[in-house]
């Protein structure tokens, strides 16, 4: 949660997150030699298809509007002190009200109207699902990181409740919302088949990070998240801080869902949770917790997943192999940072 | 008896050297006092002996031979005693079942034999407190006591004391005094880790004195019993400070003679004929367990005039400087500042009215440690104008705003940018006091300035005191340590049990009733 120190010049931090990167390639490739498949065809397959094709790389910008959104949500949670664990709930009640409405107001509002207040209401439901860990907290010091895990697993559960026993369209086998005709849905960018819900995320996200690095209530958040004692001694409306993190944090996950609902799937299916809340979790840390920085890990994680996943098929290395991939890239960067103070500290003495 | 050693001990951490090639002899039968300020390595010496950190370079050398101190258990099996300045029990326990921690866990734990052991020691150091009674139920005397019988419990060869006088009262220093030297009597080598000339004279046989990780010199016994204490205190401060001329310490020094002890206290023109600017009247805070809750505490403070608050730790001071602060709701009473009812203000309100408070805990409330000197020194503030419109930072202005302050207030600091947890104790109350005690202050509620500070810093602290005093600011001292609020203050009052037991003046024989006041007597 360290923002990176003056003296170190850009290169030094280019190289503190490229080496890492380095690293858990070269190892992942030897655990894929292990596992007697080449390291090289599978790179190569997968720079190929994530980023190199155009279908790819529009598949890959897709993939990134989501996460980007919780990315935003995430930052915001975490340097307020907040352990924000229940973005899966948050989201998938998010994704069912945005599919639901979305149908229903796309015959009466024009487009535009009905997009935004889809996307406002999915902002608003995963608002509403942080508010009793967010008092729980607020109130009585409850530790978060339980309340919200145990309030995701209701939301999964209930948004397929709701799926199967509700808002299901007769018309399909699977049990699944009404679908947003495609002409309904977020525009797409420039002639390609990415949707504007990217240009969304990444709007929100720069917003954020300035938000949070230069304004008051940024500061405010930062401190709390800091030392908690710190801001009661300094006056700040502590309670009402650690509510306004939560609401903020699980609103841009809410939004997150809507945009994902409006601009690729237009509807939900039943049993359907990619489970993006926990799979943003190390690129936030990643990226400690640096807006910018943070764009960089999600597009290398997003082309990751999408050329992984066509090579599950066509080379059958299991699309997991992208999560040991990311869990590879944090071990070598948590062990990079611990060398490079141990330097450091043998340096000042 | 035993005899430890150091020889040759160098201890290195990141940027600096907390000892350097240190050679000490401690024996049996002598309490050896080590002199020194914040800084000068004593309580890195006493890790080493704790078996907390091991020294990069030379060895300890105990009863001849060389030992390798690697853990606490390992120092304990030496027959290492330690009591940090800190209390290290569970609060939740009994004192029996404190003693019987730290036991082999497959081990039954022997109770019986544990109260023998406790009468055992008990007797010895004539202590008198029930095995059975909880902690929490002692008073910190009491406290210590425990923890001074948990370093003996293994066997009573070696102590080490860290500032033990810091939270005690004249009656329970007294008695730590004799239980020291009972000690003594029995062959223990007792070593006394404290910053006050006069504590080292009273119990010292002797005494050496670090500077800046080197030991600079050492007045044993003979000297001791032959020199006058002017003699050994000139010797002590040569020691300390040193003499030479160029050096840093010396040229910022206040008077040497100044460090000693208390200065004569003089006397502010106070015109109690005009109205009080605070006015508390019969104030109450609601009770939280582990805390001392403020019953009926009633009291005027006039502009320029330093009212110092007295007692033992834990009996309300807290919450007074809490309540005053805004930090903390006033349940019953009326807080009034020049006239001006402020009773339900929070913390933004009072400050906005003047009302300032310098906490006790710098790190833990007072500032984030991680962040920078600047954003710490406008830590109240976030939000607020110039440097903030409409909720934006201007972070060129707060830095060079801090910049001003930093030079102002004589803060060593590499920048303006570094975290300030890394400045030392003594900058880090600079800075708190540049941010409480700007022009606009009218109240200041200062909570123990000076703990933890080194002599010349709490010098500096005291001398903004009485600068804020002459501008006109009524301040609030509260402080454990007595000779202070004699030296500082125009009237002292004492807390006893969440009461104001009584305020005296600063006369002649303030002293005694202030004593009296402590212990719960009600006359003054």
């Amino acid at each position: 949660m360290r923002k990176t120190r003056i003296e170190d010049g850009p290169a030094a931090a280019v190289l503190r997150v490229l080496l890492p990167v380095a690293l858990a390639l070269v190892v992942g490739g030897v655990l894929l030699l292990a596992l007697g498949k080449n390291p090289l065809d599978y790179y190569a397959f997968v720079l190929e298809r994530g980023i190199l094709r155009r279908g790819g790389l529009q598949e890959t910008l897709t993939r990134m509007a989501p996460l980007l959104l919780i990315a935003a949500g995430l930052i915001v949670a975490f340097r307020a002190g907040i352990w924000n664990l229940g973005g899966d709930g948050q989201f998938l009640l998010a994704a069912v009200t945005a599919a639901a409405l979305a149908p229903a107001l796309a015959g009466v509002l024009p487009r535009g109207a009905t997009l935004v207040l889809c996307m406002a209401a999915g902002a608003l439901v995963g608002a509403i699902w942080s508010l009793a860990p967010a008092m729980l907290k607020a109130r009585y010091g409850v530790n978060e990181i339980v309340t919200t895990l145990m309030m995701s697993f209701l939301g999964v559960s209930l948004s397929n409740v709701f799926i199967k026993l509700v808002l299901f369209d007769p018309a399909t086998t699977v049990p699944q919302t009404r679908s947003l005709p495609v002409d309904e849905r977020l525009p797409r960018l420039f002639g390609s088949t990415v949707h504007s819900g990217l240009l969304i995320a990444v709007v929100v996200l720069v917003l954020i990070h300035l938000m949070m690095t230069r304004t008051a209530f940024g500061l405010k958040l930062q401190v709390l998240g800091a030392n908690r004692a710190a801001a009661v001694h300094a006056g700040e409306r502590v309670e009402r801080l650690i509510v306004l993190a939560f609401v903020l944090s699980a609103g841009l996950i809410g939004l997150a869902a809507a945009v994902e609902v409006l601009g690729v799937w237009g509807t939900v299916r039943a049993d359907w949770n990619p489970a993006y809340g926990l799979l943003v979790v190390p690129l936030v840390f990643l990226a400690r917790l640096n807006g910018y920085a943070v764009i960089g890990f999600t597009f290398f994680f997003s082309a990751l997943m999408v050329g992984g996943e066509s090579a599950a098929h066509r080379i059958g290395i299991p699309q997991y192999y992208v999560l040991v991939l990311v869990s590879l890239l944090l071990i070598f960067l948590a062990l990079v940072e611990y060398l490079d103070q141990s330097r450091r500290k043998r340096l000042a003495v | 008896m035993v005899d430890a050693s150091l020889r040759k001990v160098t201890k290195r951490f990141p940027g600096i050297v907390a000892l350097d090639d240190v050679s000490l002899d401690f024996r049996g039968g002598e309490i050896h006092v080590l002199l020194g300020e914040n800084g000068a390595g004593k309580s890195t010496l006493m890790g080493l002996l704790a078996g907390m950190q091991q020294p990069d370079a030379g060895e300890i050398v105990i009863d001849g031979k060389p030992v390798h101190i690697d853990s606490p258990r390992r120092s304990m099996d030496l027959g290492i005693g330690a009591v940090f300045q800190q209390l290290l029990l569970v609060p939740s326990l009994s004192v029996i079942e404190n003693l019987m921690l730290g036991g082999p866990w497959w081990q039954p734990v022997k109770r019986a034999a544990a109260l023998r052991r406790f009468g055992e020691l008990a007797t010895a150091l004539a202590i008198r407190i029930d095995p059975d009674a909880l902690v929490t139920a002692l008073s910190l005397g009491e406290q210590q006591q425990v923890e001074i019988l948990r370093a003996l419990w293994r066997e009573e060869k070696m102590l080490l004391l860290d500032e033990p006088t810091s939270m005690l009262t004249p009656q329970g220093v007294a008695d730590l005094g004799r239980m020291l030297r009972r000690l003594k009597e029995k062959g223990v080598a007792l070593i006394l880790i404290t910053h006050k000339l006069l504590e080292a004279y009273e119990f010292g046989d002797r005494i050496s004195v670090l500077r800046q990780g080197r030991l600079a010199g050492e007045i044993d016994p003979e000297r001791m019993r032959s020199s006058s204490e002017g003699e050994r205190t000139a010797e002590v401060l040569r020691l300390m400070f040193g003499t030479e001329a160029n050096d840093e310490r010396t040229r910022h020094a206040p008077d040497l003679a100044a460090l000693t002890g208390r200065m004569a206290h003089h006397a502010r023109p106070i015109d109690r004929g005009k109205p009080p600017v605070l006015s508390v009247s019969a104030l109450a805070t609601e009770h939280r367990v582990g805390e001392t809750a403020l019953h009926e505490v009633s009291f005027d403070l006039w502009s320029g005039e330093v009212l110092g608050i007295a007692g033992v730790d834990g009996n309300g001071q807290k919450h007074l400087a809490e309540v005053l602060a805004g930090q903390r709701a006033v349940t019953e009473g009326r807080i009034s500042l020049a006239g001006r009812d402020v009773t339900r203000g929070r913390v933004p309100e009072r400050r906005r009215a003047g009302i300032r408070y310098v906490t006790d805990e710098r790190l833990g409330e007072g500032t984030v440690g991680t962040f920078s000197v600047a954003i710490n020194l406008l830590l109240k503030e976030i939000g607020a104008p110039p440097y903030w419109r409409r909720g934006i930072t201007d972070w060129s202005l707060i830095h060079s705003s801090a910049r001003d302050k930093i030079r102002e207030h004589d803060i060593r600091t590499p920048s303006e940018r570094t975290p300030v947890g890394k400045l030392s104790g003594g900058n880090i109350q600079k800075v708190l006091l540049a941010r409480e005690l700007g022009a606009d202050a009218c109240v200041a509620v200062l909570n123990k300035p000076t703990y933890g500070l080194d002599l010349q810093n709490q010098r500096l602290a005291l001398e903004r005191i009485d600068a804020a005093a002459e501008r006109g600011v009524a301040l609030i001292v509260i402080s454990t340590d007595l000779d202070e609020l004699l030296e500082i203050s125009d009237r002292i009052g004492v807390m006893f049990q969440g009461h104001l037991a009584g305020i005296v003046d600063n006369a002649a024989d303030a002293e005694r009733k202030i004593g009296s006041l402590m212990t719960g007597a009600k006359s003054a």
